[in-house]
């Protein structure tokens, strides 16, 4: 199979050719403001040279940072109607009540509470309110805003109230983007909430994305499947991506580390990818990323994502370097794409950590004349620093005094050219598209999370049949029945509750089938 | 701290969970609601006062308030908000008395925030107290009813508007029961007032000071992490408890036993304790540590689990393969210790009669090298 991975970032546009298990190409070409244009390129120039022809391409893999830039920057995010179906429960917290005063109001702060919902065991806590919800939806109306995220109380026990009232608003506001929260979360209904109002923020948004993905591999010629992957790694389709922008978010630094661990052949690692901008930082296990056990903030918002354990720093290759009287500064601020015209080497007047390393003759990049001015000590101090502030966010990630190598990758992997911490230091072949290569090796899941009655069906037939729904929901998500493995089982009895609830989750990998 | 007491800040809800959720000792519930519960009330002007134990006189009546359900529900089908104000109302009703204050059950978890919920409605002040000291899963596990507190009446109440009176309980025990089965088909969401308490009583049976002492810790934690220093070694010091094993997850087994959700973690040593196993008995909190094969820290004394890169308190039902944490043993209050006490929440209360209790005393010995 002949698949290509995209990567794109916020400063560079990243691809490559795989030919089963072998890397055939990686360039790297700047993103476009319109996002578009540098995939166009990037596909452009990985087929020139990998030597492959448009029509041999299998099956293309984007990973993009495009959504959670959206969110962070709070750009470009439509204006939502959250509702919540609950009441008179969870009336303490409105939605939204802990997020950013900045972000509530790019979307418009718009919330309500009506009632609906369900109890852990099914029973109802309410009964919908049809009357209740139109007249939020002539509210909705008349605030002119037609995207939904609707959020009942234990949806994942039962979705019935979310799919009615979804029903209703349809109805009432014919062609509405409508999320539902029973589609993209767990139990929590909090986090479950914030992740549907995102998501529902993000459509229209992620129709243009993914109408110029699609758009940028026709015009390449492209006939294959294309992809998008998900937090945990793993791939789902366009067209479903485009129902769900938020699964993309923290893919990025999912893909780079699976890249780091496929190049480098290394499976327990410290992980260094090196941008423009930031450098983000986390450990592997097994060849997968480690999963952070607490919740994780998207933009200032909690979700309940499964998200791999990376922490940023301001570290990257079109960092700021400003002298001041306390020292040398290294970002946190950027140049960011438009390093190509503002670096020094580049004929810029910025001077940023990739002019100072090609500057001391670590790497060959631009114009090295137009860094020749720059002293020895100013060289030297910048040099430091930046090895300081790696040093630092390795030794954060380090949890054992077992000498873990360290896996560089990334564009901005040219500012490292010697051990950090005193560990062993792994730059793979590749290393610049380790983030590509990660969304090219990506597989396909499907997961259940649900409660079951253990006195009524026992533990065993409860576990097989949460597996089987697993197997099926990786399938229809496109996994190749025979490659399917069981990843992950984990059941928790709730306690307190009658009938030994438990609550079981199960996720299920496998290759992507292509016919 | 003056007669008065002090006000609770908007700043302060953060450590407070913080440290509620360390005293948790793996159980007790996720204090985020609570604390977002909380901050709404302050934002809209409620007043929260927590004040000492000799702040009022014997005769005051005093109030102990709890939620009472199942964690997981608890984050999923949150409270209305009056559920616990309700409770406390229905028990001054049908005692035909007025509370002074209200107190918390249990400071572990969210139940350390209830409390100041339900005082916040009702403009009550909130005394800094418990009855554990820590979290305990049964509603008969604190010092108040071990010391005799009476059972009834007691109220619970519900998100619609129901409320069950208690009128007349034998024991705490059957507090417990009832209390419970009401809960569960209240959607095991609810807020239990219970009968109320003469101050003098509260003053010679409550935990004392353990508001602060969550703040405390919670500020603690907090700052350590903002200075890069270790957590973990602050947390010993400002609680005055010993580091008993650090280690990595092995493995994790949860299995139902007469009705309990009960199960077992593995670790496997590391720094320090390199070469050495622990086993640490769960059910909902964590009950008794054992390293090689000794029991070293056990039920009524805190074991608390802290991820080791963060300081951030795991609790039982997040435990997971491959998480490196540090355990820590902290001293209960002499009260949760004595003979009477012992027989509702030592080693034998929760199912292990071969424990006779070891009470951990000073923090051992730093490792040599």
């Amino acid at each position: 199979m002949i698949r290509i991975g995209i990567d794109v970032g916020g400063t560079n546009t990243d691809a490559v050719v795989m030919d089963g298990a072998r890397v055939l190409a990686g360039v790297k070409a700047a993103t476009t403001a319109d996002v578009m244009t540098g995939v166009v390129n990037a596909l452009a120039d990985v087929l020139k040279a990998s030597g492959k022809a448009a029509a041999d391409i299998d099956v293309v893999m984007i990973g993009t940072t495009h959504f959670t830039n959206a969110v962070v920057q709070r750009r470009d995010l439509a204006r939502t109607a959250a509702v919540r179906l609950g009441l008179p429960a969870t009336a303490s917290l409105p939605p939204m009540v802990d997020w950013p005063e900045d972000l509530r109001d790019a979307i418009g702060n718009l919330s309500y509470l009506a009632h609906g919902g369900n109890e852990f065991d099914g029973r109802k806590i309410s009964p919908l309110d049809e009357a209740e919800l139109n007249a939020i939806a002539d509210d909705i109306k008349a605030e002119g805003v037609n995207t939904i995220a609707i959020t009942s109380v234990f949806s994942p026990v039962s979705d019935e109230c979310e799919k009615q009232a979804a029903a209703i608003f349809e109805k009432a506001i014919p062609g509405a983007h409508i999320t539902l929260s029973s589609e993209i979360g767990r139990i929590g209904l909090l986090e479950r909430e914030n992740a549907a109002i995102m998501n529902a923020c993000l459509r229209d948004l992620s129709r243009e994305v993914i109408e110029a993905f699609r758009g940028a591999i026709a015009s390449a010629g492209i006939r294959g499947k294309f992809f998008l992957t998900q937090n945990d790694g793993t791939l789902m389709e366009a067209a479903f991506a485009e129902k769900f922008p938020v699964l993309t978010f923290a893919s990025g630094p999912t893909n780079s580390m699976r890249g780091a661990a496929f190049l480098s052949g290394v499976k327990d690692a410290i992980v260094v990818d090196i941008g423009g901008t930031t450098s983000d930082v986390g450990s592997l296990q097994k060849g997968f990323p480690r999963q952070a056990t607490v919740a994780v903030e998207v933009g200032g918002v909690r979700t309940n994502f499964r998200m791999p354990d990376v922490f940023s720093i301001g570290l990257g290759g079109g960092s700021h370097v400003i002298e001041t009287d306390k020292g040398v500064k290294v970002g946190p601020t950027s140049v960011g794409y438009r390093i190509i015209t503002e670096a020094l080497i580049f004929g810029g007047n910025t001077l940023t950590t990739s002019d100072v390393v090609v500057a001391a003759g670590k790497y060959d990049l631009g114009d090295r004349a137009k860094v020749a001015h720059l002293s020895p000590e100013l060289i030297a101090a910048t040099e430091a620093r930046i090895a300081a502030m790696l040093e630092d966010c390795v030794e954060r990630s380090r949890l054992s005094p077992d000498p873990l190598p360290v896996i560089v990758v990334g564009g901005g992997s040219i500012l490292v050219d010697k051990p950090i911490a005193g560990l062993e230091l792994i730059k793979p072949d590749h290393f610049a598209v380790a983030n590509a290569v990660g969304a090219a090796i990506a597989q396909v899941s499907g997961e259940v999370d649900r409660v079951y009655a253990l006195a009524e069906i026992g533990r065993d037939a409860a576990l097989a049949d949460a597996k089987a729904q697993a197997v099926e929901a990786a399938v229809s998500a496109g996994a190749a029945r025979d490659s399917i493995e069981i990843v992950d089982v984990e059941d928790v009895p709730l306690a307190y509750l009658p009938g030994n609830a438990t609550r079981v989750r199960v996720k299920a990998v496998g290759e992507l089938h292509v016919v | 701290m003056s007669s008065k007491g002090y006000l609770l800040k908007e700043s302060d809800l953060h450590p407070l969970s913080l440290g509620a959720a360390l005293l948790g000792t793996g159980g007790g519930g996720n204090p985020y609601i609570g604390m977002l519960r909380t901050r709404e009330l302050i934002r809209s002007g409620h007043e929260i006062r927590v004040i000492g134990l000799d702040s009022l006189p014997d005769d005051a009546f005093v109030g102990e308030v709890g939620g009472i359900g199942a964690p997981v529900v608890g984050i999923e089908k949150f409270e209305e908000g009056h559920e616990c104000y309700h409770a406390v109302r229905a028990v001054e009703e049908a005692a035909g008395v007025r509370m002074s204050a209200l107190i918390s059950a249990e400071i572990g978890g969210s139940n350390s925030l209830e409390p100041i919920i339900a005082a916040a409605y009702a403009g009550l002040p909130v005394i800094d107290g418990d009855g554990m000291g820590r979290a305990f899963p049964e509603v008969q596990m604190t010092t108040f009813f071990i010391y005799g507190a009476p059972t009834a009446p007691g109220a619970i109440a519900d998100e619609k508007g129901n409320v069950v009176v208690f009128r007349k309980v034998v024991d705490m025990f059957w507090l417990e029961r009832f209390a419970r089965d009401a809960a569960v088909a209240m959607g095991a969401t609810a807020g239990l007032a219970s009968a109320p308490m003469t101050m003098e009583f509260v003053r010679r049976t409550a935990v004392p000071g353990t508001v602060s002492e969550a703040l405390r810790i919670g500020h603690t934690v907090l700052d350590a992490r903002r200075d890069r220093r270790n957590v973990v070694e602050a947390v010993l010091k400002v609680t005055g408890g010993g580091l008993y094993f650090t280690g990595k997850i092995t493995d994790v087994r949860r299995e139902l036993t007469g009705g309990f959700a009960r199960g077992h973690a593995i670790l496997s040593g590391i720094d320090d304790f390199a070469g050495s196993e622990a086993r640490i008995a769960i059910q909902n909190e964590n009950l008794v540590l054992w390293v090689d094969g000794e029991p070293k820290v056990m039920v009524p004394d805190l074991i608390v689990n802290l991820d080791l890169d963060t300081g951030e308190p795991i609790t039982t039902e997040v435990l997971r393969y491959g998480q490196r944490v540090a355990v820590l043993g902290l001293p209960v209050h002499p009260l949760m210790k004595t003979e009477k006490a012992l027989a509702v929440v030592g080693p034998k209360a929760f199912g292990y009669p071969e424990l006779a209790f070891v009470p951990i005393a000073a923090p051992p010995a730093p490792a040599q090298g």
